[in-house]
């Protein structure tokens, strides 16, 4: 039954099996290797700042808990000129050389911004001071 | 300047927004905390400011000169009075802002790296539009509000036929949009997106009357910080996510407190038409003509001259007068008598959350004399007199034993067990609540009858 011809031509066979094999799992691990990075790209960012967004949550039900009802007020002026962090997003809109309608509504946004940021600190440093303790 | 550096900074940024809000745990602290709060903007903004894309300075300057100095004269000549339509006007701008920074992200995808005109990454679309919608409802309420707090239109709620039916479709049609938007990022639907969002807006805040004011502002306050947070997930910065969680919370937490000050849901104030359901003023057991009894300055003065110890209950009407620096005056007085004076603040007193504390501090009331509900309230039966300005239904008694009463179950400042009740109050109108007030007819009630600031005049006048 052994056949040296044929046993040689089926040792063949099954090597090249094998080379076509290899080939293959080289391509489908990379294949996976750009499959994880992709997912990396598309996944990470939004759970990521899904994480960082709960944790402030957190962070910010603790901290006013622990605000004094007396300062209410000064609260709600400070946490007005807070969020107009925004305008952050509003630079980078007004910031290219072109003109276009992103950069006027960046202009836009930039002005309302600046507005409530100096004036709600400036009226949350006024109220502050009144709050004093009489001697 | 690396990604890594600019993130780093906006984080310094993000703990020193969170120091200025630990900051006012205590007014000792608060001034530094402002101080922190002024240190994070500034870096926030500076670090955006060296990033490569922004090339074109001159336009920007224009806008934070422009921006700066309004803001800036504002905030100094602003009377403190008149501080609640002051916030309600500053919401409405960071709404509109949040509008104006979702158009640009909108119309200039790439200047964000957020993806390409009409090829916008899927989640950054879903963010834009969620932060579009709340920083509209934010601009729209938040001049409603004002307009109320102004008295440009009236502070009572405005009903109109099948207002929560119209509020239920519009809000229907808004999630509707809004999943179109992101589907189809046709410019068209983002335009109706923004149209449907302001018409909500200003239908939200229209049925809610002026006494329900400092949970609107509250409810407002959060809005805006929610709005910063969805531009915040739209353009993945984690300073804008973690200040407007913050702001959002806090206004959550404001919104509750005011709440629970009234013994109302959420879900009844923003329905609204509190107060009007029952028409005119139900009237009492008794009925109107039972006998009151109503004093002169004069006798107010003598009251309070033989009292051992005085407890002021102020409210709006306080504000709307400007009584309180002559309500300062006249407790100074009452002190050199030898007269213990102390303050008691309701948590919804006056139209913002905090407003009678900073009217008093302006008139130089020492902090230390001004008490929270809870830590005055089992004093008032040792009180000889409780000096009731400008407030009604906080007062009112009705809140613990009326079943029937709108107010019922609220928390109440029990001056019904001093010795004596002055109030001062212009006529005998019926508070926000419309429900009439049984105390001013016992018999240790005294009304004096007067504009607030007048009658603090005249008794002062009176104890000279």
């Amino acid at each position: 039954m052994a056949d040296p011809a044929s046993l040689a031509q089926r040792a063949s066979e099954l090597a090249g099996d094998a080379g076509e094999l290899a080939k293959r799992l080289d391509e489908l691990s990379q294949q996976l290797t750009l499959a994880t990075q992709q997912g990396a790209h598309a996944g990470t960012p939004l759970v990521f700042e899904l994480t960082v967004f709960v944790l402030a949550v957190f962070v910010g039900y603790y901290v006013v808990w622990r605000v004094t009802p007396a300062l209410h007020s000064p609260l709600m002026s400070v946490t007005n000129a807070v969020s107009s962090v925004i305008i952050v997003g509003a630079l980078i809109a007004a910031g290219p050389m072109s003109m276009s309608f992103a950069k006027i509504m960046g202009f836009v946004a930039v002005t309302l911004a600046a507005v409530n940021i100096f004036g709600g600190f400036i009226v949350t440093q006024r109220m502050l001071q009144m709050f004093q303790r009489k001697k | 300047m690396s990604d890594n550096f600019s993130a780093l900074l906006y984080l310094v940024a993000s703990v020193c927004f969170i120091m200025a809000l630990r900051g006012l745990s205590s007014p000792d602290t608060a001034r530094s905390g402002n101080i922190f709060g002024i240190a994070g903007m500034a870096i926030a903004i500076l670090t955006t400011l060296v990033t490569p894309q922004i090339v074109s300075f001159w336009l920007i300057l224009t806008g934070l000169v422009i921006g700066g100095a309004i803001g800036s004269y504002i905030a100094r000549e602003i009377q403190m009075t008149a501080l609640p339509q002051l916030v309600a006007a500053f919401h409405s701008l960071v709404g509109l802002a949040a509008v104006c920074v979702a158009s640009a992200a909108f119309a200039a995808p790439e200047d964000y790296g957020i993806g390409i005109r009409g090829a916008i990454n899927g989640s950054s679309l879903v963010e834009m539009a969620i932060g579009l919608t709340i920083g509209a409802i934010t601009f729209t309420g938040s001049l409603v509000a004002f307009a109320k707090l102004q008295g440009l239109v009236s502070g009572r709620p405005l009903v109109f036929p099948g207002q929560h039916l119209v509020n239920a479709g519009l809000g229907i049609l808004l999630i509707l949009l809004i999943v179109l938007f992101v589907m189809t990022e046709a410019s068209g639907l983002f335009a109706l997106l923004v149209l449907v969002s302001l018409a909500f807006g200003f239908l939200l805040i229209l049925p809610i009357g002026g006494a329900d004011m400092p949970v609107v502002i509250s409810m407002l306050n959060s809005y805006s910080g929610w709005a910063a947070c969805g531009i915040g997930f739209t353009l993945s910065n984690s300073l804008l996510i973690i200040t407007g969680a913050l702001v959002g919370s806090s206004g959550a937490i404001l919104s509750y407190i005011m709440c629970k000050g009234m013994n109302r849901s959420i879900i009844n104030v923003i329905l609204g038409g509190f107060g009007t359901e029952s028409g005119a003023a139900p009237a009492g057991p008794g009925g109107g003509d039972r006998l009151v009894k109503s004093g002169s300055a004069e006798d107010a003065a003598f009251i309070l001259k033989n009292a051992g110890s005085v407890i002021i209950v102020p409210g709006y009407g306080m504000a709307v007068a400007q009584a309180q620096h002559a309500l300062r005056e006249m407790a100074d007085m009452l002190k050199k008598e030898g007269v213990q004076v102390r303050y008691a603040i309701h948590p919804v007193a006056g139209r913002m959350p905090g407003h009678m504390n900073v009217l008093l501090a302006e008139a130089n009331v020492s902090y230390d004399e001004v008490f929270e509900l809870d830590a005055i309230n089992h004093d008032f039966a040792s009180t000889d007199v409780a000096f009731v300005i400008g407030a009604n239904d906080i007062t009112n008694p009705a809140a613990k034993t009326d079943h029937s009463s709108p107010i019922y179950g609220m928390p109440i400042l029990d001056v019904e067990r001093a010795k004596t009740v002055l109030f001062v109050k212009r006529s005998m109108a019926s508070g926000y609540a419309g429900v009439e007030n049984e105390l001013f007819y016992r018999d240790n009630t005294m009304m004096l009858f007067g504009d607030a600031k007048k009658m603090c005049e005249e008794i002062i006048k009176a104890l000279e």
